[in-house]
C-alpha cells in the first residue's frame, strides 16, 4: 500500500454512505475542519521524517569534516553530548558564544567548531531544494528534536539576553512592512482565521495553538516531500509576506524562534511533525 | 529503508518506509532544467528467503513511499527481507525480524 491508497479508501467510504442519500436522512457532511483532521490522520501513518532522523543519527555519530570528529561532544545546552530533551529548551543563551542560539544555529556551531566545517559553506544552502536529498543540517535537526519527543517545552528566560531576544522577537512579530504592509501577526495574531483551507494558528500569545505549533517543528511537509526546519518555516513566511529574504541563523530568525518558543512553554515536544 | 514486521492474528504485518526521490522525469529544478526520472522499478519481499511478493513500480508511486503488506502465517523470529531496484540500477536490501505486537 502506498500513500496514494488513501484516495481509494475515501472512495469506499463515499460508496458506503450513498444508500443514506435519501434526504433529509443523510448524515451531515463533515466540516472542513473535520475533513482536514481526517486527512491528517490518514497521512500520520509512518512519518517519512523518520528517514531524516535515521540519517541525522548517523551524521551525529560519524567522524566527519576536516577534523574527522563526531558531534558526540556537541553541547546543545544540557551539557556536552546530551541530546535527549535538549531541543525542548532551545533557543537559549550559550556562554561559549555569548549569544542566544536556536537549534539550527547550535548545530552549525558544533559542525564548525568540532568538525571544522566552513560556516559560510554550511549556511549558504541550509535547505534542500526540489529533488535534492535532506541537507545535513536538516537531518541533524530532525535527529535532535526526535530525541526530545515527549519533553516539556521550557525555553529559558533567565538571562537578560534571553529576555531581550524574546522582546525583540515580539516586536518583529508585530512589525508591519513590505509591499503588503504585513506582519507575522496579520495572519497569526488572533484565533479562528484560515487561509483557503488552512487554519492559521494564533502564535502571538501563549496558548494551545502556540504550543502545538512549536512542538511539531521541524516537520515533514507532505506537499513538498521534504523535511523542513523552523528557520525554513520562518523564511517562507517572510517570502509569503514579500519581505526581504530572512538571513539564515540571523538575530532576526533567532529572536522570532525565541518568541515562538517561549509562547509554547509548557507544551509537549512532538517533532518531527507531519504537515499537509 | 525502515522495516517493521509484526505478527498480528496469524499474519505478518510488514511496514516498509523507503527513502527514494521517485522522480517522474516531468519536473524541473529551480533553474528550469528537467529533473531526470529516478524511480524504483521492482520491489521483492522475502520471508526466510522465500519470495512472498514481487511488485513492479513506476512513477505514480510517491516520494519516500510507505509499503504495507500482510503475509499469511509466519512466526515471531522470522526474517523479512525487502529489496528494491530502481531505473538507474541502484539497489538496496534491508531486513527485519518479526516481533510480537507491543502490549497496549
Amino acid at each position: 500500500m502506498t500513500r496514494g491508497t488513501a484516495v481509494a479508501a475515501t472512495a469506499i467510504r463515499i460508496a458506503a454512505v450513498l444508500p443514506g442519500l435519501a434526504w433529509p436522512a443523510a448524515p451531515a457532511a463533515p466540516s472542513t475542519h473535520e475533513a482536514i483532521e481526517d486527512y491528517r490522520a490518514r497521512i500520520a501513518d509512518d512519518n517519512p521524517a523518520e528517514l531524516a532522523v535515521a540519517k541525522g543519527a548517523s551524521l551525529w555519530r560519524e567522524a566527519r569534516g576536516p577534523r574527522g570528529a563526531s558531534l558526540g561532544r556537541c553541547d546543545l545546552g544540557l551539557g556536552p553530548g546530551i541530546v535527549a530533551g535538549a531541543a525542548a529548551r532551545l533557543p537559549r543563551w550559550f556562554a561559549d558564544t555569548g549569544a542566544v542560539m536556536d537549534l539550527e544555529a547550535r548545530i552549525v556551531h558544533c559542525m564548525t567548531t568540532l568538525q571544522g566545517f566552513d560556516r559560510e559553506t554550511l549556511i549558504a544552502k541550509p535547505f534542500a531544494g526540489a529533488a535534492e536529498p535532506t541537507t545535513d543540517i536538516e537531518a541533524i535537526a530532525a535527529f535532535v528534536v526526535d530525541a526530545a519527543r515527549g519533553a516539556t517545552i521550557d525555553v529559558p528566560q533567565e538571562r537578560p539576553e534571553e529576555v531581550a531576544a524574546y522582546r525583540r522577537g515580539r516586536a518583529l512579530f508585530h512589525y508591519r512592512a513590505g509591499p503588503y504592509d504585513f506582519s507575522c501577526a496579520s495572519c497569526h495574531g488572533s484565533a479562528g482565521h484560515r487561509i483557503r483551507l488552512q487554519e492559521l494558528p494564533d502564535l502571538s500569545r501563549p496558548g494551545p495553538t502556540a504550543r502545538a505549533t512549536y512542538a511539531t517543528w521541524p516537520a515533514y511537509r507532505v506537499s513538498q516531500g521534504a523535511l523542513r526546519t523552523l528557520e525554513w518555516r520562518l523564511a517562507d513566511c517572510f517570502r509569503q509576506q514579500r519581505w526581504p529574504r530572512l538571513r539564515y541563523l540571523s538575530p532576526v530568525a533567532i529572536d522570532l524562534a525565541t518568541f515562538l518558543g517561549v509562547n509554547a512553554n509548557g507544551g509537549t515536544m512532538d517533532a518531527p511533525g507531519l504537515k499537509r | 529503508m525502515r522495516i517493521r514486521a509484526t505478527l498480528r492474528s496469524g499474519r505478518i504485518e510488514v511496514r516498509v518506509l523507503i527513502a527514494h526521490p521517485m522522480e517522474t522525469g516531468l519536473r524541473k529544478d529551480e533553474a528550469g532544467n528537467p529533473i531526470p526520472a529516478w524511480y524504483i522499478t521492482d520491489v521483492t519481499a522475502r520471508v526466510n528467503d522465500r519470495i512472498v511478493m514481487k511488485t513492479a513500480w513506476g512513477t505514480a508511486v510517491s516520494k519516500d513511499p510507505l509499503l504495507v503488506f500482510h503475509v499469511l502465517g509466519g512466526a515471531v523470529g522470522d526474517r523479512v527481507t525487502v529489496d528494491w531496484i530502481d531505473n538507474r540500477g541502484d539497489r538496496r536490501t534491508d531486513e527485519a525480524t518479526v516481533v510480537a505486537p507491543a502490549s497496549p
